[in-house]
């Protein structure tokens, strides 16, 4: 593989990596309350949180450009505030892959925590635990097989994601240029087909290893549940 | 410590009013299913919050409406075993013991170290082990383990034993008597058995749709509790134990009882109670007979039920035993109060105080 080729791999996993660990604290505090809240409007948050899925992915990367974007109204305060650039940047990637896979996520942990035993939650609350510890030791652990799960499915997304990224940050080498958008670029080029297979590959290689990896850690979970 | 509850909660149809004090000890609240039993304690427990109304332990308020006043479950310090245990199954028996325990950590109340607890509930070779493997009679007990170690000023028990076998039942009920006894905690107590109520209560109230109709010390209570077929309780003591028939022979105010063997001592308290179905009536004490036990009274009164029956209230050397018999056999046996006549007991079911 060229050099060129494992920056790529390399900033796939990067983003990947980073899109995932930074939507989750959101995701698990989103699908708690659509699976345990009840407020005005959850069904409205339920459809925005799902709208990604549902939208071309054209389309969300073109919205994060408008409001992320260096002119927008949220990419423009970001920059100015805290120095926080999207645009074009790896950290833009990130947020197009973290938004994309935000309705897998929330999904997977929602029902999840909708599985978990109430009942359970009300026992440790008569031994004393503030509702804030009981979702930290009893619904968290309880629900951590979904949150693993739900991660994975993000991870996989955001490996794969390839609208929302070309339209947000577009496909710079070595800055913005990941896996699918560089097998596309390779594609489009005379004799980039051998590069594009290898890709494929590598591609298929680390999906098969992430799930492989999620299955094995849950079991490693329910094992520990069953004899520990 | 003192309970006082007076709520009002209203949902759906239902209707909950209660009032009541419980004093310490063990108070149990007893009445059919759907009489509002479970939802009283979820009350005091923090986990209803009802329409309106006061709970207090000892003069300080857990809810108040009038006032705005609603202490969260979690700052209550009531312990609550339920029915179906509720250990959390991603911890270790030992894990499950100590949840509450760090909570409670600082505070007064009864003090409960982890070690007195296994003693008193016999678990310590569960400790390693985990919720799925425990059977039904463990989760309980560490149920209740756990319960103590959070140091609560009142456990609340929510038929612990309705979800078990009566081998289980068994094996448990002494537990929750060196609770009673041992322990100090004030217990209150859900259930609708009378054997329970009978062995474990010191005071019962007694719950029909959603209102309290009766509250007093159990000896009192108990055969108005057991309204569908009556009884009624005698204390008693252990006098000696008849390795040959197997049998207990027990001292009681009414006479001399022999029942099947007690596991107890000699001269240990013990509450028979006794059902009024399984009482017979006889003018003249009755010789070569099957039951053993025939114990001489006069009657205090009789009262007619509405299915061609009659409760006859016997007053044996001042304890009291109900019998129920036909209108019939009052009629032909011309039973009327203060006639002296002799109860032939078919069955106990004893009960160690």
């Amino acid at each position: 593989m060229t050099p060129d080729e494992w920056t790529a791999v390399r900033l796939s996993l990067l983003i990947a990596t980073t899109a995932t660990l930074c939507s989750l604290p959101f995701g698990i505090a989103i699908a708690w309350l659509l699976a345990r809240g009840r407020f005005w409007g959850k069904s409205l948050l339920d459809t925005l949180v799902h709208l990604p899925l549902i939208l071309p992915p054209v389309v969300t990367g073109y919205l994060l450009l408008l409001s992320f974007g260096r002119r927008g109204p949220i990419g423009g305060f970001l920059a100015e505030e805290f120095g926080i650039v999207f645009s074009f940047r790896w950290t833009g990637a990130a947020l197009a892959c973290a938004v994309m896979g935000f309705p897998l996520l929330v999904r997977a942990v929602r029902l999840s925590i909708e599985a978990v035993d109430q009942r359970l939650e009300a026992a440790a609350g008569t031994l004393g635990a503030h509702p804030l510890w009981v979702f930290a030791t009893i619904t968290l652990p309880l629900c951590l097989p979904g949150i693993i799960a739900g991660a994975i499915l993000a991870f996989a997304k955001s490996m794969g994601e390839f609208g929302a990224t070309i339209t947000f940050v577009s496909n710079i080498p070595g800055e913005t240029q990941t896996l699918p958008t560089l097998i596309y670029t390779l594609t489009q080029v005379p004799g980039g087909d051998a590069a594009a297979m290898r890709l494929t590959l590598v591609s298929i290689a680390i999906s098969m290893l992430a799930l492989l990896g999620s299955e094995l850690l849950a079991k490693r979970i329910g094992a520990r549940r069953q004899t520990a | 410590m003192s309970l006082e509850v007076d709520v009002d909660h209203r949902r759906g149809a239902f209707r909950l009013q209660a009032r009541f004090t419980a004093a310490p000890g063990l108070t149990a609240l007893f009445g059919r299913s759907g009489s509002g039993k479970t939802s009283l304690v979820n009350i005091v427990g923090g986990l209803i919050r009802p329409d309106r109304g006061r709970v207090a332990i000892d003069g300080q308020p857990l809810v108040d409406t009038d006032r705005g006043v609603f202490v969260p479950a979690h700052r209550r310090r009531i312990g609550y075993v339920f029915q179906d245990s509720r250990l959390f199954p991603h911890l270790s028996v030992r894990r499950n013991l100590l949840y509450g325990h760090w909570f409670a950590r600082g505070a007064g109340g009864a003090t409960a170290d982890l070690g007195t607890v296994i003693e008193l509930l016999g678990i310590g070779h569960l400790l390693d082990r985990h919720p799925d493997s425990l059977s039904g009679g463990e989760k309980q007990r560490v149920a209740i383990g756990r319960a103590l170690l959070a140091r609560p000023r009142l456990v609340l028990m929510d038929e612990p034993l309705a979800s078990l076998d009566e081998a289980r039942r068994a094996e448990i009920l002494p537990f929750i008597e060196r609770l009673r006894d041992e322990a100090g905690v004030p217990i209150l107590y859900v259930s609708h058995s009378v054997a329970e109520v009978a062995r474990l209560a010191t005071t019962v109230v007694i719950m029909a749709e959603g209102r309290i109709t009766a509250v007093g010390p159990v000896q009192d209570i108990l055969p108005m509790a057991d309204a569908a077929d009556g009884g009624a309780m005698l204390e008693a003591r252990i006098v000696r134990h008849d390795e040959r028939f197997q049998l207990s022979v027990l001292e009681s105010a009414a006479g001399e009882l022999q029942v099947p063997s007690l596991d107890a001592p000699v001269g240990a308290p013990v509450r028979a109670y006794i059902r009024a179905r399984d009482v017979m009536l006889s003018l003249q004490r009755p010789e070569d007979i099957s039951a053993l036990n025939v114990l001489a009274g006069r009657i205090a009164s009789i009262t007619p039920t509405a299915t061609a029956q009659a409760d006859i209230r016997l007053d044996c050397n001042g304890a009291i035993l109900m019998a129920r018999l036909t209108a019939k056999s009052v009629d032909r046996l011309a039973l009327v109060p203060g006639r002296p006549v002799y109860a032939v007991v078919k069955s106990v079911s004893f009960e160690r105080s």
